[in-house]
């Protein structure tokens, strides 16, 4: 956090990215990469309204794999659910009440809902405390709220400390 | 390009038979499920893999045909991206629109006026 790089981790995925763009790593493409990461985010810092600080890197990367691994077993899941014969799954309808805050940490929670076994997030509540939920195949809804905490929740707050 | 190992060719076709097969599934899930909300969840879910499991052939094969090859990886990266925020913004026009659901779904909200339109 010091003025010539505002936001680290995001200069690091620039960086990332325009290597990924280009598909090589040359000395030309690493430093017009590293231009970029740091004009960037000095030119488009103030339009940021929200501040967001990656407390904890490590769990962040671990949440990262956690996340990958749920998202292999959910496409199996539903395709199962697909190819089994119809009227069989137990749709529901779940709020889930929210412990973390903010808006970058509620929407990584949403989106990780919406990619992770069976579950869309649907609307948040309006005063900013729940999430609307539909679920495609629950039995037990609030062993499904358990898991959502325990899994990926717990995590969050701990990477953003909110 | 110089042709690939046989091992190497039974990879890259496992994969792409893998994500061919997925995004099949998929579709074939928004014809079976019976109805919105459960329709939506096959497209959002069952193409990630799709998806990844060809972008993965992908890389395979031109990297070890060519030189290393990792580009399709942003592909994901939008992929994982738009994907749930895509999913979000149709269950919440289907939600508001009201549509009907199959009767056997539960609705388990304890606070339905946080979440309609209508004032209170």
């Amino acid at each position: 956090m010091n003025k010539l790089l505002p936001a680290p981790w995001w200069s690091l995925f620039l960086l990332v990215f325009w290597l990924l763009l280009q598909n090589t790593v040359s000395f030309g493409a690493a430093l017009m990469g590293t231009i970029l990461a740091i004009v960037i985010p000095l030119y488009t810092h103030r339009a940021r309204d929200y501040r967001v600080t990656l407390h904890r890197p490590l769990v962040a990367g671990q949440y990262f794999i956690i996340l990958l691994g749920d998202i292999v077993v959910s496409n199996f899941n539903i395709a199962a659910i697909i190819l089994r014969p119809r009227k069989s799954i137990q749709p529901a309808l779940i709020e889930f009440p929210l412990e973390i805050s903010g808006s970058v940490p509620i929407t990584v929670l949403a989106s990780t809902i919406s990619l992770t076994p069976g579950t869309i997030s649907a609307e948040l509540g309006r005063d900013g405390r729940s999430l609307l939920i539909h679920a495609l195949n629950v039995t037990d809804a609030d062993a499904a709220i358990e898991q959502i905490k325990r899994r990926y929740e717990r995590r969050l707050k701990e990477i953003f400390q909110c | 390009m110089n042709t690939l190992p046989q091992w190497a060719e039974l990879l890259v076709s496992f994969f792409i038979i893998l994500g061919a097969s997925f995004t099949f599934i998929g579709s074939l899930g928004l014809l079976r499920l019976p109805d919105f909300m459960a329709r939506l969840h096959a497209p959002t879910k069952a193409t990630t893999l799709g998806v990844g499991g060809i972008i993965i052939g992908s890389m395979l094969y031109f990297s070890l045909s060519d030189t290393l090859s990792l580009h399709e990886l942003l592909i994901a990266i939008f992929l994982f991206l738009t994907a749930p925020i895509s999913a979000h913004l149709l269950a919440k026009a289907g939600l508001h629109l009201e549509l009907k659901l199959t009767d056997n779904t539960r609705d388990l909200r304890k606070k339905p006026e946080q979440y309609s339109d209508k004032d209170s």
